[in-house]
């Protein structure tokens, strides 16, 4: 950070993973360095650039690159991270399928890909193999062949739209 | 040890679509990657390159940038030690040119290595770096291996104290050449003859994660090396020499990595970083971004191949020549040994020829350097090879299905070429003892629909249907070269800690590794707990490169699990009273003849505690004495389309013979893996340069790499199989699948619209140029 920046430093306050924090920020910095700095460290990073997908995160339940976000833009809103989309000793659908479906190797694409996969389940719960493909078009991996995360997008859009049914009925 | 876990049938472990142990901390985003851990008062680093692709340096003032506040260490040629060294990370000693040093004062490509500065943020640095002051002398640049050949070309390793360089007055890296047979003599007695020249492009691995390193001292004041490498063993040695610390003073950490390709079997950051931290006394983080990872880390060898067949009217082999122009850039990492195994994975296929002359040159140029990528030179001649063997099928009119399945290699049978031509030396002679190449042709054709679609021309629209094929081989790991070692360790629970150097970079080696352990111990995967590649805590291995995992360290893992299982068994058959090797353990109990059982648990709890006590553990090594070949055929189906040239892939169909399948996922998800970057490879992929050799591209907006939306139908069917000499069976599966989509969709291409692409990649200007739509 410049003098200057240091100068011009601003506070804000986001609602991470469900916990309200306020961070001390440069107008100038990205969502992905604020959030790596503050310890989350599976908001990855591959290019900078806007041009990978690894460092997304959901802004208000939307996918976005957080290397392309100034944290200051975020300022108020929930954020929601790869660490905070599992419940205690319970995978989220998308987790549990990328295990059961061997969609991860590396696993550097895997956060981004994951979160890409929520905003759209968010929004689309019964989603076509197109719709999928479209929705992580930007998460580039150079493991997978994309086949498995494919498969697993699927498999845990099943698997959510089946819960949801599941806790209609016991209503 | 005669021990019953290598029956295929009863597999409990292996065979089955296991969880990957480090997936569930991989999909919760644990801190597992070289640069997730934040230590106290770490300097962040970076390097100063050079702009010009050819220039001695004739000063470096560093003063402005040293002055500067927050400036920690700036290194050059002016405060380092020259050491020639390769930055290939192979066993030693290296087959490849010791033509490097840490930094020189010359620069050879537009990104070279000028100077490094540590400071204590990102912002300082890139002053410092800009505050360095560079008095270049420029030297003329040679940007193509026609310019590196020509006479009175610029010599660009003209320092004295290289060694290893084949030529460096004619800028000749390496050199390889080999014969069998009588290949003049051979070419005059056959009936037919083809010769075709192929040309790759440059291109780069692109991991998501770009080369990253973190070196400090750690609490015993240990000279720590935490970074994204796949071979952490060659990483301490090299490093140790080039900084002049005993390789016992050196941890190196390998922490998950994020994808290598190959391209992390080079020593690229850790020297400068270790060094930085050595001079600071401080943590020191060096990165690379998305640019540099394209231009100064390394690419894959773009080669020129020429390929010349001989074959008599029934369609058998006599006579290939086969001679491969690579070019390394500007310096020679890996380059021996790439260029020979453009023949020495290739040729064997076809081993009815009975000549074969095998030949070429890896030149220097000033452009950026090549070393190890998937495939490593088989992918590059398979493109020459697979399409030349199409056209003679084509002229001799037969089915190429036909001409492959005269002539390639099959159980039983061997190729001179193992016993010629091995990793920058002579290889091993070996026998086949498992193919199933023939089945994985049938299977492939079917499931593309050959014999309704070959030749058939279908159209829809403007666009007009074809399919094509191509077979490959690789090898599993260099035979007698290699080494790789296990330990495994009995807990009192009856857990096993299993401790390997084999780096996992992603595959999920750590993970197949375990189910070996687990399938001879006869327990659950959750049982044996993996910690690998740490040169302080686990035992040697070469690393991860050759495809060598599986079947190396897979090796040495299942004979320490043997090992062990012995001495439970010894244990067991004591508390039983029976005949130890008459015993057998399964659901983690020793079950005796009467019947009576004991479990691993009671067995773990009396060593640790009670009687014969001792701790069970064992370690064991393994020294391939071969290299079995895993098989694979290819079949594409593509559109292309006449008005634009643009070719679709319809359909891809991939079937593998890898020896049996420790887990299904993970061995698929290698094959789809290697097969859309292969297919990004024909297709589109390619760095561009300027005529300063300067790449125009290095982003991944600019050079696009396959993403989820471009993938095509993609079939992978793994056949079954058995390699007797492999761990359960296994052989490779690692690198494989990239050498099939080349020619498969060159083939394709051919068989709708009529044109043979000898240059990758097929875009749509190459293909309407070919097709005598463009000017070309
Ligand atoms: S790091 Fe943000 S898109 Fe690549
Ligand atoms: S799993 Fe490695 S980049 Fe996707």
């Amino acid at each position: 950070m410049t003098e200057k920046e240091n100068t011009m430093m601003m506070r804000i306050e986001l609602i991470v993973n469900c916990i309200r924090k306020t961070f001390s920020i440069s107008p100038t910095e990205t969502l992905l360095s604020l959030l790596r700095r503050a310890g989350y460290k599976g908001v990855k990073q591959g290019c900078g650039s806007g041009d990978c997908g690894a460092c997304a995160v959901l802004v208000d339940s939307r996918a976005v690159n957080a290397c392309l976000t100034m944290a200051a833009k975020a300022d108020g809103r929930q954020v929601t991270t790869i660490e905070g989309l599992a419940e205690i000793n319970r995978l989220h659908p998308l987790q549990q399928a990328f295990l059961d479906e061997g969609a991860v190797q590396c696993g550097y694409c895997t956060p981004g890909m994951i979160i890409a996969a929520a905003g759209l389940l968010m929004r689309n719960s019964n989603p076509t193999e197109t719709e999928v493909k479209e929705a992580i078009a930007g998460n580039l991996c150079r493991c997978t062949g994309y086949i498995k995360p494919v498969n697993a997008i699927m498999r845990a859009a099943q698997s959510l739209r089946e819960k949801e049914e599941d806790e209609c009925k016991n209503r | 040890m005669n021990v019953k876990t290598a029956k295929k049938s009863d597999f409990q472990v292996v065979g089955k679509n296991e969880i990957k142990i480090d997936g569930r901390s991989l999909v919760i985003g644990k801190p597992k990657f070289t640069a997730d851990i934040d230590l106290p008062e770490t300097l962040i680093a970076k390097v100063l390159y050079s702009p010009h692709p050819h220039a001695r340096i004739l000063d470096i003032d560093t003063s402005r940038a040293e002055a500067l506040a927050g400036v920690a260490c700036v290194l050059t040629y002016k405060n380092t030690e020259r050491i020639p060294y390769t930055t290939a990370g192979q066993g030693y000693p290296e087959p490849s040119p010791y033509d490097t040093v840490i930094f020189d004062n010359k620069v050879r490509f537009v990104g070279d290595r000028v100077a490094a500065v540590a400071a204590e943020t990102e912002e300082i640095v890139r002053k410092a770096l800009r505050l360095i002051k560079v008095q270049y002398q420029e030297l003329q640049p040679v940007l193509s291996i026609d310019a590196a050949a020509a006479s009175g070309a610029p010599i660009i390793h003209d320092e004295e104290d290289s060694a290893g360089i084949y030529d460096a007055e004619r800028n000749i890296a390496a050199n390889v050449d080999i014969d069998v047979g009588d290949t003049t003599r051979g070419f005059t007695q056959s009936d037919v003859v083809v010769e075709r020249v192929c040309e790759l492009q440059h291109v780069q691995h692109t991991p998501i994660e770009p080369h990253v390193c973190l070196s400090y001292f750690d609490t015993d004041d240990r000279l720590v090396i935490r970074t994204s490498t796949q071979v952490p063993f060659h990483v301490r040695r090299i490093v140790a020499r080039l900084i002049n610390v005993p390789i016992r003073d050196i941890r190196v950490i390998k922490p998950r990595i994020g994808g290598g390709f190959g391209v992390k079997q080079e020593i690229l950051l850790e020297d400068i970083c270790a060094l930085l931290t050595l001079r600071t006394g401080r943590p020191v983080l060096l990165e690379y971004n998305r640019r540099e990872e394209f231009v100064s880390s390394r690419i894959r060898h773009p080669m020129r191949v020429r390929v010349k067949l001989g074959a008599k009217k029934d369609g058998r082999l006599t006579t290939i020549e086969m001679e491969a122009t690579s070019n390394t850039g500007a310096y020679g990492s890996h380059s021996l040994t790439v260029l020979s195994n453009v023949g020495s994975k290739t040729l064997p296929l076809y081993n009815k020829a009975e000549n074969i002359h095998f030949y070429g040159n890896a030149l220097y140029t000033t452009m950026p350097v090549a070393g190890a990528y998937r495939g490593y030179g088989a992918t590059q001649g398979y493109f020459a090879l697979e399409t030349a063997i199409d056209e003679l099928a084509e002229q001799l009119g037969i089915d190429p299905l036909t001409i492959r399945s005269r002539n390639h290699i099959r159980v039983n049978e061997t190729s001179p070429i193992f016993e010629k031509l091995g990793e920058g030396r002579e290889g091993v002679a070996q026998r086949m003892k498992s193919c199933e190449l023939p089945r994985c042709i049938t299977i492939g054709a079917q499931q593309i629909g050959w014999k309704e679609k070959r030749g058939t021309k279908v159209r829809r629209g403007s666009k007009v249907h074809g399919v094509g094929m191509a077979i490959s081989m690789q090898g599993s790991g260099i035979p007698e070269i290699d080494m790789a070692a296990a330990t495994i360790k009995m807990n009192e629970d009856g857990s096993f800690n299993l401790l390997v150097g084999a780096t996992d970079l992603g595959t999920g080696s750590d993970t197949i590794l375990a189910q070996i352990a687990a399938e001879v111990l006869g327990v659950p995967l959750s049982k044996i707990i993996v910690y690998s590649s740490d040169t302080d805590f686990t035992p040697f291995d070469t690393g991860a490169y050759a495809s060598s995992t599986t079947y190396v360290s897979g090796k040495a893992t299942e004979k320490a699990a043997q090992d062990v299982r012995t001495q439970i068994l010894q244990v067991a058959g004591k508390m039983l009273e029976e005949d130890s090797t008459d015993l057998t353990i399964k659901g983690e109990q020793i079950i005796g003849h009467n019947g009576q059982t004991v479990s691993l648990a009671e067995i773990g709890h009396r060593v640790a505690y009670q009687v014969d006590q001792r701790q069970i553990i064992a370690s064991a090594s393994c020294v391939p004495a071969e290299s079995p070949a895993p098989f694979m055929a290819n079949f594409a189906e593509v559109a292309v389309d006449t008005e634009t040239g643009e070719v679709e892939i319809v359909k891809y169909v991939a079937v593998v013979d890898c020896g049996s399948v420790i887990n299904p996922h993970m061995a698929e998800g290698q094959v789809e893996g290697a097969i859309v970057n292969g297919i990004g490879y024909a297709l589109h992929e390619e760095m561009i340069f300027n005529s300063r050799g300067s790449m125009r591209n290095p982003s991944l907006f600019d050079y696009k790499i396959p993403g989820a939306a471009d993938i095509p139908p993609l079939e992978v069917i793994l056949v079954d199989s058995y390699e007797p000499t492999g761990p359960m069976g296994a052989k490779s599966v690692g690198e494989i699948g990239i050498n099939g989509p080349i020619p498969a969709i060159a083939n394709a291409i051919y068989d709708a619209v009529g044109v043979r692409l000898r240059v990758t990649p097929f875009t749509p200007q190459r293909v309407l140029a070919a097709m005598g739509k463009l000017p070309d």
